[in-house]
């Protein structure tokens, strides 16, 4: 029996950090960091768990120490957030490059300036490019559920590549959820022994990492060896997520497709958001406005072939963007995405993008209804009117 | 198991072990630094005491010393830094030009 429980987003993580046991936790213990080390660290302290927790300096030497502890031969795992994870940045391509199946949950937050604690996609969307895997989280459920996937993900031979797990702050980290844990003995059977590979500290094999390339020039090739990871990814999440639904009853794919059989227009949006969406969704249905929703889960890689087939069919799309790319009009990165998506699909939906939520502002029924109205327009006259839209923000003189 | 790897320049991405580790040990003796020197480490056995400062100092590894007896240096190895000469206490250790002891090394094999 799986244990239902009413816990905060970062509880959920913790517990599943618990029942994987990673061998090393390095993480940064005091702001922007969030309660999943502070939840984890009791555990420790506790000994429910028997990792050993290091509290480091800073978020860079999280990961440094991070990815000694992987190259030494652990199980490794850690978390952070907002500021955090942009202290990690030059540590996450070492990470990647030096191909360590390290877990990083990621609470995703604003990042300054202006000084903003609050939820949106700036601090997870500018790693997208640092070559780990990105798995987005709906809610408390999925953000466990996603943990304990992403040690099978990360640590299969094909990828070999670190998994950053994200969920929304506040909206998710610190918001009490009903959900199920899985029995520690069946967790701890799904994720498995770890075998690493070449460790530093197999005395009798004795091998280098992060060695120095520039001489020789290998790193072209290394590069290109470590994108096979990423291209192998989405079998084994596949794989991975079919798996866990078998042993939890909540399977797992790249994207989840909400009413989108006989949709006319469709949003797609990432985490939390999607949980708003699906009952703006239900709400529309039942004014007759035919539209569905893709939640993307599952966004490095990017599953572009299998979100061309499932948006081909409908005659209009929504974007939503809960971060900015700043390259001009291009608008967010999701946008961006899909559009580059579908360049040589004959046939495509006509296609806008909604900006909402940064630092923290909510999005409410009414900015969805108006975006769904917009897109509904789109689908009937065959025109956007505008391209790229900030859903939610005050404009010229507010009352 | 040795690790081939003399043919690596002609490697394709696949060949290379993933994450550029290395997956053998003392590959740096393949790997010749003495290339790098600009000035070259000259003993004056005369004066040497076999103190041994100077392998003990030595970053490259690169004093040869044989039964107890310090024997020179290796060239294929040898950076050229001179900690050697500045470490040793009877000064027997010069630092020449590299070029011209090369020339040298020429007009004596010629």
């Amino acid at each position: 029996m799986q244990r239902t429980v009413a816990v905060v987003g970062t509880d959920a993580v913790a517990e599943a950090m618990r029942q994987i046991n990673p061998d090393v936790v390095p993480a940064y213990p005091i702001t922007p960091q969030t309660a999943i080390v502070e939840t984890f660290s009791e555990m420790v302290a506790d000994g429910k768990v028997e990792s050993l927790l290091i509290n480091v300096e800073s978020e860079h030497s999280a990961m440094s120490a991070g990815i000694g502890a992987a190259a030494a031969g652990g199980r490794v795992m850690t978390a952070t957030s907002s500021q955090g994870l942009a202290l990690m940045w030059e540590m996450l391509y070492i990470a990647s490059g030096l191909r360590l199946p390290i877990v990083l949950a990621n609470v995703n937050r604003s990042l300054s300036a202006p000084i903003n604690i609050h939820c949106d996609h700036s601090d997870s969307m500018g790693a997208r490019d640092s070559g780990w895997i990105q798995l987005f989280s709906e809610n408390g459920q999925e953000a466990y559920d996603n943990t304990l996937q992403a040690v099978r993900i990360a640590e299969h031979p094909e990828v070999k590549l670190p998994v950053m797990v994200l969920l929304d702050g506040f909206i998710i980290s610190h918001s009490v959820d009903r959900m199920d844990f899985l029995e520690d003995e069946k967790a701890k059977k799904f994720v498995g022994e770890y075998v690493p590979e070449n460790p530093l500290l197999d005395a009798k094999n004795p091998v280098t990492w992060g060695a120095f390339d520039g001489l020789y020039g290998h790193y072209f090739e290394f590069k290109r060896a470590q994108q096979q990871g990423m291209l192998n990814a989405p079998a084994v999440i596949k794989m991975v997520g079919e798996e866990y639904g078998k042993i939890s009853g909540r399977p797992y794919g790249f994207f989840e497709e909400y009413q989108m059989e006989d949709a006319e227009f469709a949003v797609v949006a990432l985490g939390s958001a999607a949980g708003t969406i699906r009952e703006a969704v239900d709400n529309a249905r039942c004014a007759d406005m035919k539209v569905g929703m893709i939640k993307l889960r599952m966004y490095r890689p990017f599953p572009a072939a299998e979100l061309v087939q499932a948006l081909s069919r409908v005659k209009a799309v929504g974007i939503f963007d809960r971060s900015d790319t700043f390259a001009g009009a291009m608008g967010g990165p999701v946008f961006v995405e899909i559009r580059s998506a579908f360049y040589e699909s004959a046939v495509k939906p006509l296609m806008s993008n909604y900006i909402y939520g940064l630092g923290g502002r909510d999005l409410s029924f009414g900015l969805i209804e108006k975006a769904f109205s917009e897109l509904d327009d789109a689908a009937r006259t065959g025109v956007v009117k505008e391209k790229v839209n900030y859903l939610g923000l005050r404009e010229g003189e507010v009352e | 198991m040795t690790w081939d790897y003399s043919d690596m320049k002609k490697w394709g991405w696949q060949k290379h072990p993933r994450g550029a580790v290395i997956p053998q040990a003392g590959t740096a003796d393949d790997y010749k630094t003495g290339g790098w020197r600009s000035q070259r480490p000259v003993l004056d056995k005369e004066k040497c005491i076999n103190c041994f400062f100077c392998f003990i100092y030595c970053p490259d590894t690169a004093i040869v010393v044989e039964e107890e007896d310090m024997k020179g240096f290796n060239l294929k190895h040898c950076k050229g830094c001179g900690i050697c000469a500045h470490e040793c206490p009877k000064d027997a250790i010069a630092m020449v030009d590299e070029i011209k002891a090369k020339q040298q090394d020429e007009a004596a094999s010629a």
